[in-house]
């Protein structure tokens, strides 16, 4: 009895939290059929706002995976000071408020800086522009590649690194050829779960991109933008995008996540 | 034969200084600097200006609201948390890997579009005749929402690796049901219990994107810290925003402390 | 000599590994480094591999000074205890993965790997992943992958000590033969003297980080250095102040010249052959011997009998 009571507390719960509330928005958004759907995700600032979303999640889930993957050796592979300070820093981000990250960058790399004053100076406009919001999605996202890579690298252990090694293997032939394939699922867990957030984010890119349609308007600031400006049916449209993406994210993390393979077969 | 070579230990550390150094360098540029420079900026007018900053009606209400809040959101995922992580470990039923995929939902999900949806189900044109939006009880709908996944997910694995012979043993010595759980189950699982409400607190606090929509971001009522650093920001006043965002990193720090030692306390305890 | 180490020195942290290791290993020998664990035997097998850096001192490969090469570059195949098989390659790409670092054409690859393959005993399962294999299985496909490369030396690192007691067996005999066909110099690490004595012609024995010594399997079993390895070697029993091997010792009724009077104190019998444990003077010691001999002497707890070493028996003077 105890026990029905729990699954549908825990049921009801998921329901209504979760599930319902985002039942409702795709139940609104194709309730008159695709039609309403396609032409308000083809304007062209829905357009554009997709491509905004996709140059700055991709740059930030390259930079990501290629940082993460590089740490995550460092963490587990190499020996030196300051270790542990080094893993504690990296989940820093993870602690900091979107607007609290938008507003860091502003004071670094803003023009009234002296660093964002000089790199005016040289054409390059990072804040309102397209570096500072590569910047801030880096920021948030900047944990999850190594989190992901770091405990597959500890389990795989060095010695099979070490045997390529004594076969004549290069340290980049060893890398190419034993470690990657030795994480290549926990990788690709770790940069879904990077792009979900890098396309997703939304508070920090709200800051540092000025929000200027049709310009640094990514997909997530298009949802808010448009429901301010009470055109409901491109914002459900936007956001019901947003969602089936979340939705797909989460299923190949299923598909993807380390503890659930047995082995890389 | 009787040449010696001597050299100290040093074989990566070639590779380990370069590696090391990019990964500092660019730890620095995107996340320790800039977060540097809010609390250097918070404390650009001496602390009386700080003081004052944080103080004012309207950032003092968003502060109090938010932690406030967070800490009410934290204890309900205690709770929830933990019986829907009992519930997808000891539980059968169809749907409960479905269940347990969906969990992971807030993580993935855009927080602007998680406002969104709960204004969908919850505000003016709720289908269920609820009305939330423009109330407190939105903004911890909200919070509720984003936070959900962090207990669940803490003690689910230790719920897992739970050896279900100590229950057996403590059946067979006598104990009931609600003494298996109240002096077996729960002792174990309070640790992992403990660091995922730090988690969803630490989040909670942080909050914006889906708190924008649901709350309105009426100042006294419903504005979140996150959202008047926003306004703060917006209107050029870029050190009062930094003293308030100071506050919210001092919060999450001190939450995050306290999980590191939980922890510690959890590992200790085997 | 294939491999000559000079004055090697190696510390993890502030604990001495290996001190002032000198060695030198016969080109197509077949070398076993015996010794407890934690005598320094992986460590040594590692700085020759160049797996680890010494601290100081020299390793010579081939009369090449390796020192200071990378074990990329050393040619020398390396065994571990626990196969690190590349798991995400088939058992034929594993055992190719050294030729393809080489960029060997792909049909002299091919050639070689199957002859390997055939000499392992692997050559039907030439497609299988390593997670399909039994551990003796991956344990030759190691050893197959090792030699692909036709190293100049093969260091193999506790080969068998993964393995359950029949496929050891079976696997040291195969060594042997295989080492007898292929004659690479080859230097293996293991704590078990029976393995050592039965497969090698050479044995260091390693403790405390030192060569304590070096001979054919023989020579350290019959005059073995120092009541240690006397002890790691085989049985011991304490006869007269000396150290002696229990078969090396004579049992009998009547007193005889040399001999001492012992009272037996239990007979145990272990298939065809009989451990006596008696007591002399206060001290515990034991014999062996065979059966048909115990049987003959007709022995029972209580007995007074005589026992002495044999005439030649190596025996040890222990420093009291």
């Amino acid at each position: 009895m105890a026990k029905h009571v729990l699954r549908l507390v825990a049921v009801a719960y998921v329901l209504l939290l979760l599930v319902l509330p985002v039942a409702v928005i795709i139940w609104r958004t194709f309730g008159d059929g695709l039609g309403p759907f396609v032409e308000a995700m083809t304007s062209p600032s829905a357009v554009h706002a997709f491509k905004v979303t996709t140059v700055v999640a991709g740059w930030a889930v390259v930079l990501n995976t290629v940082f993460g993957v590089g740490t995550a050796l460092l963490l587990v592979r190499h020996e030196f000071p300051g270790k542990r300070l080094l893993g504690a820093l990296i989940d820093l981000p993870t602690a900091v408020s979107p607007v609290v990250v938008g507003l860091a960058l502003i004071l670094v790399y803003g023009r009234f800086s002296p660093v964002g004053g000089l790199l005016e100076s040289w054409g390059i406009q990072v804040i309102f522009s397209t570096p500072g919001m590569v910047l801030a999605t880096v920021f948030v996202a900047l944990p999850l590649v190594v989190r992901a890579v770091v405990p597959v690298l500890e389990e795989l252990g060095d010695e099979q690194e070490q045997a390529a090694h004594t076969l004549g293997a290069s340290r980049l032939q060893t890398f190419v050829r034993i470690t990657l394939p030795g994480i290549r699922w926990a990788l690709g867990y770790g940069v879904v779960l990077c792009l979900a957030r890098s396309l997703g984010e939304y508070g920090a890119v709200a800051v540092v991109s000025g929000r200027l349609v049709d310009q640094t308007q990514t997909l997530t600031l298009f949802v808010e933008e448009r429901f301010q400006n009470f055109d409901q049916p491109a914002a459900f449209a936007a956001a019901t995008t947003l969602a089936l993406i979340a939705v797909v994210t989460l299923l190949l993390t299923k598909l993807l996540r380390p503890k659930d393979r047995s082995d890389g077969n | 034969m009787t040449a010696i070579t001597v050299r100290p230990v040093r074989r990566p550390a070639g590779g380990t200084a370069a590696g090391l150094g990019v990964a500092v360098l660019y730890l620095s540029l995107i996340v320790l600097i800039p977060l540097a420079a809010v609390v250097w900026r918070s404390a650009d007018q001496g602390p009386g200006y700080f003081w004052r900053s944080v103080t004012t009606p309207d950032a003092w209400a968003a502060l109090t609201l938010t932690i406030g809040a967070s800490a009410l959101v934290a204890l309900i995922n205690l709770v929830m948390g933990t019986a829907i992580a009992w519930v997808l470990v000891r539980d059968r039923f169809p749907g409960r890997a479905v269940l347990d995929t969906i969990i992971d939902l807030p993580f993935a999900l855009p927080t602007i579009v998680a406002g969104l949806v709960l204004l969908a189900l919850y505000g003016p044109q709720s289908p269920l005749g609820i009305n939330l939006a423009y109330s407190r009880a939105g903004v911890v709908l909200a919070l509720m929402f984003v936070t959900l996944p962090f207990v669940v997910r803490t003690v689910q694995p230790v719920l897992l690796e739970l050896d279900t012979e100590m229950e057996q043993a403590a059946a067979s010595l006598g104990a009931g049901p609600f003494q298996i759980f109240r002096r077996v189950i729960l002792p174990n699982l309070i640790p992992a219990m403990l660091s995922g409400t730090a988690l969803a607190f630490t989040r909670a606090i942080a909050e914006f994107g889906s708190t924008v929509l649901i709350s309105g971001n009426l100042p006294f009522k419903t504005q979140v810290a996150a959202v008047n650093i926003f306004g703060q920001i917006e209107s050029d006043n870029t050190t009062g925003a930094a003293a308030i965002s100071t506050v919210l990193l001092a919060v999450a720090l001190v939450a995050l402390i306290t999980l590191d030692a939980l922890q510690r306390w959890g590992s200790r305890r085997g | 000599m294939a491999i000559e180490i000079r004055d090697v020195n190696k510390s993890f942290g502030t604990t001495p590994v290996l001190r002032d290791v000198s060695l030198d290993v016969a080109a197509g020998s077949l070398t076993a480094l015996l010794g407890p664990s934690g005598g320094g035997k992986s460590t040594l097998l590692r700085v020759i591999a160049g797996l680890e850096r010494p601290d100081t001192g020299t390793v010579r490969i081939s009369g090449v000074d390796a020192t200071r090469l990378s074990p990329q570059r050393r040619n020398v195949g390396f065994v571990f205890q626990h196969y690190a098989a590349f798991k995400h390659l088939t058992v034929f790409r594993n055992v190719a993965f050294g030729l393809e670092i080489r960029k060997r054409p792909k049909a002299e690859i091919r050639k070689r790997v199957m002859e390997l393959l055939e000499l392992v005993h692997l050559e039907k399962l030439a497609d299988r992943y390593p997670s399909q294999l039994s551990g003796g299985q991956r344990q030759r496909m190691a050893l197959a992958r090792a030699l692909a490369v036709e190293p100049q030396v093969l260091l193999l690192d506790e080969p068998f000590g993964a393995l359950d007691a029949q496929v050891r067996k079976e696997l040291r005999a195969w060594l042997r033969r295989l080492h007898d066909e292929v004659h690479v110099t080859t230097v293996f690490v293991t704590h078990d003297q029976e393995e050592a004595i039965e497969v090698a012609d050479t044995i260091v024995v390693l403790a405390g980080g030192e060569v304590v010594q070096t001979g054919s399997p023989v020579e350290v079993y019959d005059n073995p250095a120092n009541p240690f390895v006397m002890r790691f070697l085989g049985p011991v029993t304490e006869l007269g102040g000396s150290l002696v091997r229990p078969h090396d010792i004579e049992i009998s009724q009547d007193p005889v010249e040399g001999g001492s009077p012992a009272v037996v104190s239990r007979v145990v019998r272990l298939g065809f052959e009989a451990r006596v444990e008696v007591e002399i003077d206060g001290r515990e010691a034991w014999v062996q011997v065979t059966r048909e001999q115990a049987d003959r002497l007709g022995l029972e707890p209580g007995d007074t009998v005589h026992v002495r070493p044999l005439p030649g028996a190596r025996s040890l003077a222990l420093a009291v």
